[in-house]
């Protein structure tokens, strides 16, 4: 049942990357080298950071309006491989007991500043990467790295992952519902089976993954994949790529927040 | 031109684990045929099948294709004369869309971007499976995926098609289409299958293997009339040859039917 909803959750994300929006339709490099961007410079504040980052959200918030991306599934996404990032940080508050903010009575102290900044991070930089996949496309994204140099055999591997990670979960959703059917209470649901429907099904993968070496075999496959796929670069790309990537470095040069700021308190004094 | 000719020639082929697969097979299936190749599970027809675009080397015996002994130096040119289908299509669909794996073969071959282009438009259309180009493989039906399979293989412009079980798994009006569809393939076609009655429609030449051994090769007209034959090879004559259970074994019957 798990997997085969995840299955279903995963065709939903190739489903909103193959809407039409104007952020679809950018050339695939530009969205991957803004997102590389993005990421560097929000990886790349200090460790203390909190209001520097404030600014950053206007990336992820332009982009999910312009492409039209479902708000709340972006959430879930983002919430599913959050424990990851909470459990990294998790001692952060209890080594890290120095006071470095005093907001009136309430002292916060620099491990609480450093966590919050660690899932400001965590959010902005998953956040871009599903952003990404859900506006382009993940076949898109491996051709767009291929062609900006990333190695062949890294991208294939990827294309594959892909295109059998269906296969594979059905086959396994397969399986697992045909013991749940034939197991009862305390029998046949424990680890000693599931190690077999796991070997079984690594069994399964070698064999597939011969025949299908004997179908590209049988259709010319010497060592390197072709893949005809004409990418144009436009002014409308181009303009994205040094618009986006000027506003990042920018954003992550000066300080907005306390500019904005400044010029707030300053207007009203 | 050259004449599509297929000979195998006392072919003999063991698995590692030596276990015997075919034993002494000869055959010369000529340009334009259409060659069916039937047998119980297990009989060797797969193993057949693969030994003719040289993924697997005979142990003693040899096979040629059109002018050409199949070797390590001609095993490019055999692959490309012989089309090769697989039973199971998601194990030939391997690229992220339609469009690319269409087009894997021809590029692989050196073409021109427009004339692979061309090609994939083309064997996609024949197949009547133009309107999926863009679509990954994943999201397709089993008929659907069956169809592109074949351009696949047609967009290499084959001048022998094999087959491995086209009609398994599909619905009664996906295996029709597909019939009608290799009906109009002016190709040698070598198909080895379950469905007697598809060879019924198509083939008009059936090789019987039985245990690794060719045990008849004929005109499938007689060869399915030979009940004794088709037992001892664990096959039963097409569906279509046997009586109707609603019809009945008697006319009468039927009438009496008819009138209540």
């Amino acid at each position: 049942m798990k997997i085969g909803s995840s299955l279903f959750d995963l065709g939903r994300l190739d489903r909103i990357s193959n809407q039409e929006t104007a952020i679809h339709g950018l050339d695939p490099r530009v969205k991957v080298l803004v997102t590389l961007v993005f990421i560097v410079a929000v990886v790349s504040f200090g460790k203390h950071e909190v209001s520097g980052l404030m600014p950053f959200f206007i990336y992820p918030a332009v982009l999910i309006a312009l492409a039209d991306i479902p708000l709340g599934y972006l959430f879930r996404k983002i919430l599913i491989v959050s424990p990851f990032a909470l459990m990294i940080g998790l001692f952060n508050p209890f080594l890290d007991r120095e006071i470095i903010i005093n907001l009136g009575p309430v002292a916060i102290s620099g491990g609480w500043v450093s966590y919050i900044s660690i899932m400001l991070r965590f959010a902005l930089t998953v956040g871009a990467a599903l952003i990404l996949i859900a506006c382009t496309g993940f076949n898109a994204i491996c051709h767009a790295l291929e062609r900006m140099g990333a190695p062949r055999v890294f991208v294939v591997q990827l294309l594959f992952v892909y295109r059998y990670l269906f296969v594979l979960t059905e086959e396994a959703s397969r399986m697992v519902r045909a013991r749940a059917l034939r197991s009862f209470p305390g029998k046949g649901t424990g680890m000693r089976v599931f190690g077999y429907l796991v070997g079984h099904l690594l069994l399964r993968t070698l064999d597939r993954a011969q025949r299908i070496h004997l179908a590209m075999l049988s259709r010319g496959f010497d060592g390197e994949i072709r893949i005809l796929r004409p990418m144009r670069f436009g002014i409308r790309d181009l303009a994205f790529l040094f618009g986006w990537s000027g506003l990042i470095v920018a954003m992550r040069l000066y300080d907005v927040t306390g500019l904005l700021g400044n010029l707030v308190t300053g207007g009203a004094g | 031109m050259t004449h599509h000719i297929v000979e195998v020639k006392e072919v003999e082929y063991s698995y590692p684990d030596t276990t015997p697969a075919l034993n002494d097979i000869s055959f010369r299936i000529v340009h334009g045929e259409s060659v069916a190749i039937v047998g119980a599970n297990g009989a060797g027809k797969s193993t057949l099948l693969l030994h003719l675009n040289g993924y697997l080397a005979p142990a003693k015996g040899e096979i040629r294709i059109g002018d050409f002994p199949l070797t390590k130096e001609t095993l490019h040119s055999v692959r490309r004369t012989v089309g090769m289908v697989f039973q199971d299509p998601d194990d030939q669909l391997f690229m992220p869309t339609v469009f690319d794996d269409v087009a894997f073969g021809p590029l692989n071959l050196g073409l021109p971007t427009e004339e692979v282009s061309r090609r994939v438009e083309e064997a996609l259309s024949t197949v009547g499976a133009l309107h999926l180009k863009g679509r990954p493989p994943y999201k397709l039906s089993r008929g659907e995926k069956k169809a592109v399979a074949i351009a696949t293989v047609l967009s290499m412009s084959p001048d022998i098609l094999v087959m491995d079980e086209p009609t398994s798994d599909l619905d009664p009006r996906a295996r029709r289409k597909l019939i009608d569809l290799l009906k109009g393939f002016e190709h040698t076609k070598i198909i080895a299958t379950h469905d007697l009655d598809m060879v019924l429609d198509l083939c008009e030449r059936t090789i019987v293997i039985s245990e690794g051994r060719v045990t008849a090769d004929g005109p499938t007209n007689l060869i399915f009339q030979d009940e004794g034959l088709l037992a001892r090879s664990r096959l039963e004559k097409p569906l279509r040859m046997q009586g109707c259970p609603v019809c009945g074994p008697t006319q009468s019957s039927s009438g009496v039917k008819a009138t209540t």
